[in-house]
């Protein structure tokens, strides 16, 4: 067993854990927050990115042990009082239908908003390539990254 | 009259609050006291003879609670159900959850451990211990069906044979001008709900409850009775937040079962969540079809005929509806076209694959390419324009209801409408220019049109019907009302939704039928303790049957409020007059009581009317007396670069007429997502077998779920041509993007490369086989 802390979601957190074990098992089992789920064992569907010290990382593929000291926000951590701007325009935009990888995309376009404050619409398509959704063929989730760059969304 | 408010506005959904912040309920994010982990062992051999199987050390291991194999089950756990046994002389073989002797597929469970941890589990099962004797493993249906093929089951490799045949086809054909016959081949594909297949099992005293990742938690109450011979009213079943289903969660799978039994065994709650590599071996996959398709046609291009002769691969096992699927296509070849005879026939093959059933559009996708895709072929043969060729056969509207060569009667309807709209929202016109230019150019990047007119059945269905099918369920669905106190509704529902909006569809129907706000309904569903009668999620039918049962529910609460408002107003009920959320005097406005008075008024109590019972609840069951009939033009235009095969769509033009429309946003959604997963069969995926049956697209790094960035943007708009079969005149729309897109992409593929002697690319339509068709046509490299 190892020991780690780390803060998730503004919460310090201190554990000792199989050093196998994934960050998105630690996120969901060890802190309980379930608000980041899993869709893939490959990386290949980003429905469990977060942010890891700000960047946006698939939690399926980092051990919990290398975010020792890390600083993580899940989707639980945006809303703060009130919804994140990209949670607002994913619900106005109609982003999302069984909502599976709407954390994940969330997370993946808040890191690809910060990184490019004023995409267009294609390099948002290429921005959000990691991240898989099955429901919405991707357009309303295009439009709600857009939206959120035009209202001056930056992270 | 209901004047209405909430019915066709653009509501941003209820649903969402839970969704986009995290607060969600998966099955797999379920803890309970006690908790154990489930871990399966499945088959690597194809087709094999289970000689030993040896849990004695798994079991010893760290955190290890249990290991079994199949023969620790063998006493209890029956045969996984088929509810669709399409002829009286089905093979139907015995379908154990957990394999006890033979394996017939790469993935079917012969073990498992339960463990403290997930990862414990995971670890023990290296420590099982399984001998197995290999057998042949049959791939292919045509060599399955070959005399001295080996055998997937003792009994053969034939399930069934189902024929169909209206009209007389031999006239058809004898003597017509134009005859073209083509073969189609409809690859295997994985539904790939986002969600992986979670099951958590508790059993407490002696009440069992399995919460589980499906669309289908009041079926599979029954079919866990009724295969396990518990009590159902034992049995309760919990569907939370399901994220995607696409007809991969239509079924009575074998870790649900399983769970059920390792509850019971163990006395302790169980989990099991599987992994996407997990599910691609063994979720059912969907289409597998080889079409044999067959049309006589006069001169001018009238359809005279059209044969079809199908071999569906059922895979190892016939699963819930597997044998169902291509029948609901059997009905939906002749399209929307008129014609004199018809005839299809179907044989359902075993092979040593994971088993297919319902995947989106189950039947009807895979008609309605083989159609589209015939009706371009011989629109070149005949040397005319697609369009025109369709514009000849189609219904007109001005004869519906009409009653097609299948025997269906498409209530509604307006082809000439939606395919005007789409032609001039595409530039039809103009893009054929091109078209012509480029060709005359000889343009490396040529450009290919693709035309989709479909219709499709859903809203499944008349139960009748489904009785003349051999379906062994009915086809109705439940809603009731509860009005509460406060004025505030409960709306519970039958319907079990998993991405769908029913929680702000049905608010909305609810708001406009009763008069009271959208935001004072919550709906409830997907708990069989909470909605005890429903028929579940699939086939386009919750809106179609259940939301027309939440209509009907509706209607009797404001029926029982205007006895209950005759009494209090001390008039007779023939006085009153109804209008959204009261009941008031006719001729005296003011003199009244709205719903939410009332409601208060029963739940006291003290002066009702004599004989009347303090409730205005109520229930509804609907069972709807025909289909539901969407249709639309969906047109698609792609570039392909000849020297390379890539195809690139370019634009995508998509006008459906689903009726009326409840929430435009939620529709447009919908036909969003069911474009994209048609262009992912026509030009993506594919699960492929090596020679020995080891499927090798296990991973979503070697099965291609298209991505933002392979995808277009996609216009689409709509026409309304309201059901006449249903009081809201609404009709699917759940399946139809998918239905429609896989032809219109495929035929813009295969026009681009006409000029080269191309008639078709098999799906999905890669770089390499587009660049193939190319050379094998002008005779050079292959």
């Amino acid at each position: 067993m190892t020991k780690v802390s780390m803060t998730v979601d503004g919460v310090r957190y201190d554990d000792e854990i199989e050093p196998r074990m994934l960050l998105v098992h630690y996120l969901r089992e060890v802190a309980g927050r379930t608000g980041t789920p899993i869709g893939c064992d490959t990386s290949n569907c980003g429905a469990c990115t977060v942010l890891l010290n700000g960047l946006s990382a698939k939690s399926c593929s980092v051990l919990a042990v290398q975010a020792d000291g890390a600083d993580i926000t899940t989707i639980q951590g945006m809303a703060n009082g009130e919804w994140h701007p990209l949670q607002q325009a994913f619900h106005e935009e109609h982003a999302l239908q069984c909502g599976y990888c709407t954390p994940g995309m969330i997370m993946a376009a808040a890191d690809l908003l910060r990184d490019n404050p004023n995409p267009t619409e294609q390099e948002v398509r290429e921005g959000l390539e990691g991240n898989l959704c099955r429901c919405t063929g991707y357009q309303n989730i295009v439009r709600a990254v857009m939206r959120a760059a035009s209202e001056g969304v930056t992270s | 009259m209901t004047v209405t408010t909430e019915i066709g506005r653009a509501r941003a959904r209820k649903e969402d609050a839970r969704l986009v912040t995290g607060q969600t309920n998966w099955t797999d994010n379920l803890q309970l006291p006690g908790l154990v982990h489930v871990a399966y062992l499945r088959s690597p051999m194809a087709h094999a003879r289970i000689t030993s199987v040896d849990v004695s050390a798994a079991r010893g291991a760290p955190g290890v609670i249990a290991a079994f194999s199949g023969a620790d089950f063998a006493a209890e756990q029956g045969s996984l159900p088929c509810a669709w046994p399409v002829t009286p002389d089905i093979v139907i073989p015995a379908h154990p959850p957990m394999a006890v002797d033979e394996v017939r597929y790469v993935g079917e469970i012969v073990a498992c451990v339960v463990a403290r941890d997930r990862y414990a589990a995971a670890d023990a099962l290296e420590l099982i211990d399984i001998e197995y004797e290999p057998l042949p493993a049959v791939l292919d249906m045509e060599a399955a069906l070959a005399e001295g093929s080996p055998k997937v089951h003792e009994a053969g490799n034939k399930s069934f044979v189902w024929p169909f045949a209206q009209g007389d086809i031999d006239a058809a054909f004898r003597d017509a001008p134009v005859v073209i016959e083509r073969t189609y081949r409809q690859q295997r594909l994985i539904p790939e709900a986002m969600e992986p297949r979670a099951t958590v099992a508790a059993m407490v005293g002696d009440e069992i409850t399995l919460w589980s990742a499906t669309q289908i938690p009041h079926v599979l109450r029954f079919l866990l009775a009724a295969v396990l011979g518990i009590g159902e009213q034992n049995i309760r079943v919990i569907a939370p937040d399901v994220g995607g289903g696409f007809g991969s969660k239509l079924q009575a799978t074998a870790e649900e079962f399983l769970a059920v039994l390792l509850a019971r065994k163990l006395g302790r709650p169980v989990k099991w969540t599987e992994s996407r590599s997990e599910g691609n071996l063994a979720v059912h996959h969907g289409r597998d079809q080889i079409q044999r398709i067959k049309v006589a046609a006069d001169a001018d291009g009238r359809l005279r005929g059209l044969s079809v002769d199908l071999l569906a691969d059922m895979g190892a096992y016939l699963m819930l509806v597997t044998p169902g699927v291509p029948l609901l296509g059997a009905f939906m070849f002749n399209a929307i076209y008129k014609m004199d005879a018809y005839s299809f026939n179907c044989t359902g093959v075993f092979t040593t694959k994971t088993p297919t059933d319902a995947y989106r559009g189950a039947g009807r996708p895979e008609a309605t390419y083989a159609i589209e895709h015939i009706m371009d072929d011989l629109a070149a043969e005949l040397g005319v324009d697609p369009l025109e060729l369709r514009k000849r056969n189609w219904i007109t509207h001005e004869e519906f209801p009409y009653t097609t060569i299948a025997g269906l009667t498409y209530d509604s309807g307006n082809y000439e409408a939606a395919t005007a709209k789409a032609v001039e929202l595409f530039g039809y016109d103009d893009l054929r220019k091109e078209q012509a230019a480029r060709r005359a150019s000889g343009d490396p990047v040529q450009l290919g049109i693709g035309i989709s007119t479909f219709t499709e059945m859903c809203g499944l269905a008349p139960s009748r019907v489904l009785g003349s099918l051999a379906y062994g369920a009915g086809g109705w669905e439940s809603a009731s009302i509860r009005m509460l106190p406060t004025g505030k509704v409960e709306v519970v529902t039958g319907s079990s939704a998993h991405g769908q909006g029913h929680e702000t569809a049905w608010s909305q129907i609810v708001a406009d039928r009763l008069g009271v706000p959208f935001e004072d309904i919550r709906v409830l569903h997907g708990d069989t303790q909470v909605s005890a009668k429903g028929m579940d999620t699939y086939g386009s039918r919750s809106l179609t049957v259940g939301g027309i049962a939440v209509v009907g529910a509706c209607d009797k609460v404001v029926e029982k409020a205007k006895t209950i408002a005759a009494g209090l107003l001390e008039v007779s009920p023939d006085d009153l007059e109804w209008s959204p959320g009261r009941w008031s005097v006719r001729g005296d406005p003011e003199q009244g009581r709205t719903i939410a008075e009332i409601a208060l008024a029963t739940f006291a109590a003290h002066n009702l009317p004599d004989g009347v019972e303090p409730s205005l609840d109520s229930e509804s069951t609907y069972d709807p007396n025909n289909f539901s009939f969407p249709h639309g033009t969906h047109l698609c235009a792609v570039e392909i670069d000849t020297e390379t095969g890539q195809v690139k769509i370019r634009s995508y033009v998509a006008v459906d007429d689903v009726g009326v429309v409840v929430n435009p946003v939620i529709v447009e959604g919908q036909v969003h997502g069911g474009i994209a997963q048609g262009i992912a069969q026509a030009l993506y995926e594919e699960a492929a077998y090596d020679a020995d049956g080891n499927l090798l697209t296990t991973t979503l790094a070697d099965y291609l779920i298209p991505s933002a960035a392979d995808l277009p943007t996609f216009v689409t708009d709509r026409t309304q041509t309201p059901s006449t079969t249903n009081p809201l005149g609404v009709k699917g729309v759940g399946e139809a993007g998918t239905i429609a897109s896989t032809p219109a992409v495929v035929n813009a593929v295969v026009d681009a490369l006409r000029p080269f002697g191309v008639t078709d690319v098999q799906m999905p339509c890669t770089a390499e086989r587009v660049w193939r068709a190319i050379n094998e046509a002008k005779g050079g490299a292959r």
